[in-house]
């Protein structure tokens, strides 16, 4: 081949090493859904090849010159019964394996690492617990399960991974989540797949794997110095949260110690597990989730907290493991620097807080 | 070459008979006030056909623009607007009406013996709001255009752009009304007007294909109408039915537009497959193999099609259960169209069967609707939706669906029933030539967007990764042939008018009521009303009729 032309040698390789197929499989889950996918191209090989052969060959064996007369036949209950069945059990059985893996798909396991990615036109902002902010990036490590928590500031958006077959909408309002466990190294494409307004198609970006040992010196090559929670903590501060929730007897507003994961009993008489979406709601919608026995006396922050801050608040309630750190939060607002015009009062204000 | 069942009357002596539909009354109002459903039918097929060639047009420019991975030919705004006015026009202009309220007008009253529909004017009222609808849709593409996507997600349409949003959902809003309409009048037709003799089971699977759409265009529409109303009072006075802000929901119109919109995709295909049964059964000279599974399969799709709607939001954080149930219904809806495919396959068996141009698109139809459906499978078990959803993938399935199903069997139907409409017959060669361009055009461009898909080609993307080129360019080849495949029908329909051989009453020998009565028809359809005593797609009947005219000559 070489001998003959090397000039399409080298466009053959060329070819053939841009031209992709198949995408790279680097999540735990893509080589279950590729055999769900392989499997269901088999299914519609095989019934399209049956279809294809039929209507060949009765028209090859039933052309009007090999067979002049038509006999009539009304239809027959047992091949119209053959072909009920066989589809359906055939979908049923693709039905359940897609439900498996859906489930799969969408329900972390409990020790999943939670990265917060806010999406709006059009960037993907990704967020670390550790305070390590991307923009139309994210860094991942092989073999630990990655939740996302996603939301959007604006319009629908969708945070897609082909190489790890996994892809779930960003919507204004409300989290949603998936995860995924990367298993090779490399950068994969980050797609937005709702369409969202002009530069839809520039609201790309990398996910870049990386072994465990190479991510954890990411992590520390890219924090910026708070982390989430501390950034949470500030805001708390600031916007005095801690005036009402704080831990004394005579508190206008619950405890927020341990509240993460706990069951609340409602004004309305409703239990509800608190997970992300409950805090993110009791903080811009408060009057709608007022926990028993306190009086619906808390203004609604709609408006007043970003995403961002929406988030870093929650990643603080989430580490409020006792009174002991509300405490030392109520300290801190009342030593927060007043315009001291230094670096520190600069950055004493805090991000996530929307200026009117 | 190959035989053929054409039977045209001897050309030396034969005219097109002097009193017919078209020739009644002359003049432009004679048109525009007419209540005939065949003129009416006319009518929507020249505005159908003039919106399929912008919306073509469209199309064209989205391929050469996909033809590089950047964003060379225009700009990214532009190309959004493109992509939302190809789907606006090709949905609600050309998909949605275009059997219904062609074919469906014309023949629907002549299949079962009756002068017309139950309405006649309601159906020119309904021809008239389209037109209404269609000119709102032009003044927005003169005006600038406008970007939402034909999906109109909110709350990007309400908040987040400026285009021509409410021109785009007034004309939405207004076609469906002729939809509605349309849809209305072939119900109390089916119902009231049926000649003596017509049974429910005497029907042609043409008319149960339509008393099934229609059952989903009246049901289907209103809430449509109800989406797009809530969101024009969205936009313009902020009522905050959308909007998370204001304790609205934005899946909720995610909702009230796919209770409408995935009943409109059986809308759109129900009357092709219509279509595909009558050819079949003309071609191979026998009965549909299955009468009543392939009736009750069409009621079936618009029962089950009614109750799948959220497997357009599988990943929209639905509830995981919500999920499985419509997952489950969606696989059941998958049912009834195997059944089909497998009906109409077995009607070709020991039948006589001949190759004219209908069926040649009707091979198509079967061929490419399989592929459609079952890449909806994969759309519609949850797990690989997850992956396939919103990327060229789906694109590809839709238009394997809509474009070789739907437009496949639009075709085969106005080439099988041309000769009664006009008179006249199309030249057989080059239509035959034609169909097989638009199949091979058509695998071209689509099948390589499958692969696309798969590998996460997001779609509605102006620019895209250089590694997705090489197909991106097999697929711009194809709709380069396609297009050649869809002028050639246009140009050789045309000729034909005139110069088309004269076909007579019934030149394919086919059983239809339709088919028993002069070409093109008159104005009455019938001289006396017929009286049906035999089942459809009777051969065997047909033999014996002619017989019987053969001995009455002599």
């Amino acid at each position: 081949m070489n001998q003959i032309s090397p000039v399409l040698w080298q466009f053959l390789v060329k070819w053939m090493t841009n031209f992709a197929l198949f995408p790279p499989e680097a999540s735990k889950i893509a080589p279950q859904m590729d055999a769900l996918y392989f499997f269901m191209v088999l299914v519609s090989l095989i019934g399209l090849t049956i279809v294809v052969l039929l209507v060949v060959s009765f028209s090859i064996l039933y052309s009007k010159q090999r067979h002049p007369h038509a006999i009539q036949i009304e239809g027959s209950t047992m091949l119209e019964a053959t072909w009920t069945i066989i589809p359906l059990g055939l979908f049923l059985i693709m039905f359940v394996w897609g439900a498996l893996l859906y489930f799969r798909i969408y329900t972390p396991p409990a020790n999943a690492m939670n990265i917060y990615v806010v999406g709006k036109q059009w960037m993907w902002k990704a967020e670390h617990p550790g305070g390590q902010h991307e923009i139309n990036a994210l860094h991942v490590p092989t073999g630990q399960p990655v939740q996302l928590t996603l939301i959007s500031q604006d319009v629908f958006h969708s945070f897609s991974i082909p190489a790890f077959r996994v892809k779930r909408e960003a919507i204004p309002g409300r989290y949603t989540t998936v995860w995924f466990e990367a298993t090779t190294p490399g950068t994969y494409h980050l797609f937005c797949t709702q369409y969202c307004g002009t530069d839809h198609s520039q609201m790309i970006g990398d996910i870049v794997v990386l072994t465990p040992e190479d991510f954890k010196k990411w992590l520390a090559g890219s924090t910026s110095g708070n982390s989430l929670a501390q950034d949470g903590e500030r805001l708390f501060a600031s916007l005095s949260c801690a005036a009402c929730h704080n831990t004394r007897p005579d508190a206008r507003g619950p405890s927020l110690a341990n509240v993460y994961g706990s069951k609340l009993t409602l004004s309305t008489g409703q239990a509800i597990d608190v997970d992300d979406a409950y805090l993110r709601e009791a903080i811009l919608n408060p009057s709608q989730h007022i926990t028993q026995g306190y009086a619906p006396i808390m203004p609604t922050y709609q408006g007043q907290v970003s995403e961002e801050g929406v988030i870093d608040l929650v990643e603080y309630i989430k580490h409020l493991d006792s009174d002991y750190r509300i405490q030392q939060t109520t300290t801190t607002t009342d030593l927060l620097p007043q315009g001291t015009g230094t670096a520190a009062g600069q950055q004493a204000k805090p991000r996530g807080k929307v200026n009117p | 070459m190959s035989a053929t069942i054409v039977n045209l009357p001897d050309q030396s002596t034969a005219r097109i008979p002097k009193v017919n539909f078209l020739t009644k009354e002359n003049g432009l109002l004679s048109w525009l006030l007419t209540g005939d459903h065949k003129r009416i039918a006319i009518l929507y097929l020249i505005s159908i056909t003039f919106f399929f060639f912008i919306g073509g047009a469209l199309a064209g420019l989205i391929r050469l623009e996909l033809l590089t991975p950047q964003t060379d030919l225009m700009a990214t705004d532009t190309y959004n607007k493109v992509f939302t006015m190809h789907g606006v026009i090709m949905i609600f202009l050309f998909l949605v009406p275009s059997v219904p309220a062609t074919l469906g007008n014309f023949f629907i009253p002549m299949m079962i013996g009756a002068k017309d529909l139950a309405l006649p004017r309601i159906n020119l009222l309904s021809w008239y709001l389209y037109v209404v609808g269609g000119i709102l849709v032009i003044y927005t593409m003169v005006a600038g255009g406008v970007d939402t996507g034909w999906t109109f997600t909110t709350p990007l349409s309400t908040h987040y752009i400026n285009t021509n949003v409410m021109s785009t959902g007034m004309a939405v809003f207004i076609a469906g009304f002729s939809s509605i309409f349309t849809g209305l009048n072939f119900i109390v037709t089916l119902h009231k007007m049926r000649c003596p003799g017509m049974t429910w089971f005497r029907l042609p699977l043409f008319c149960w294909a339509h008393y099934a759409a229609s059952i989903l265009m009246v049901l289907g529409t209103p809430v449509l109408a109800i989406a797009i109303v809530l969101l024009a009072l969205e936009r313009t006075v902020g009522i905050g039915v959308f909007d998370p802000t204001k304790g609205g929901d934005p899946l909720l119109f995610q909702h009230l537009f796919w209770f409408y919109s995935h009943p409109a995709v059986y809308i759109m295909i129900l009357p092709g497959m219509g279509v595909i049964s009558e050819t079949i059964s003309t071609f191979s000279r026998k009965r549909v193999f299955g009468y009543t599974a392939v009736a009750f399969s069409s009621v079936a799709i618009a029962v089950f099609g009614f109750f799948v709607w959220a497997h357009h939001m599988f990943i929209m954080g639905i509830s995981n259960y919500a999920v499985l149930v419509f997952s489950l219904l969606t696989m059941m809806v998958a049912v009834p169209s195997a059944i089909k495919i497998f009906n109409w396959t077995f009607t070709l068996y020991k039948g006589s069967i001949t190759f004219e141009t209908p069926m040649l698109y009707s091979f198509g139809f079967m061929g490419l609707f399989t592929i459609g459906g079952m890449t909806g499978v994969f759309l519609g078990a949850s797990g690989t939706d997850i992956h396939l959803t919103e990327t060229y993938f789906i694109v590809a399935h839709f238009h394997f669906v809509m474009v070789g199903g739907m437009l496949m069997a639009f075709l085969a139907g106005i080439h099988f029933w041309w000769p009664k409409m006009t008179g006249r017959m199309y030249p057989e060669k080059i239509s035959q030539m034609a169909a097989v361009i638009t199949f091979v055009g058509f695998n071209l461009t689509f099948f390589p967007q499958f692969i696309l898909g798969t590998l996460g080609m997001p779609r509605r993307y102006a620019s895209y990764p250089p590694e997705f080129q090489v197909l991106n360019v097999f697929s711009t080849a194809g709709a380069t042939i396609l297009g050649v495949g869809y002028l050639l029908p246009v140009l050789y329909l045309t000729w034909s008018l005139k110069y088309g051989a004269i076909a007579g009453n019934n030149p394919w020998q086919a059983t239809g009521l339709e088919w028993q009565t002069q070409s093109p028809p008159l104005t009455e359809n019938f001289l006396v009303t017929p009286i049906m005593d035999h089942e459809a797609y009777d051969y065997e009947w047909l033999e014996a009729q002619q017989a019987k005219e053969v001995a009455s000559a002599r």
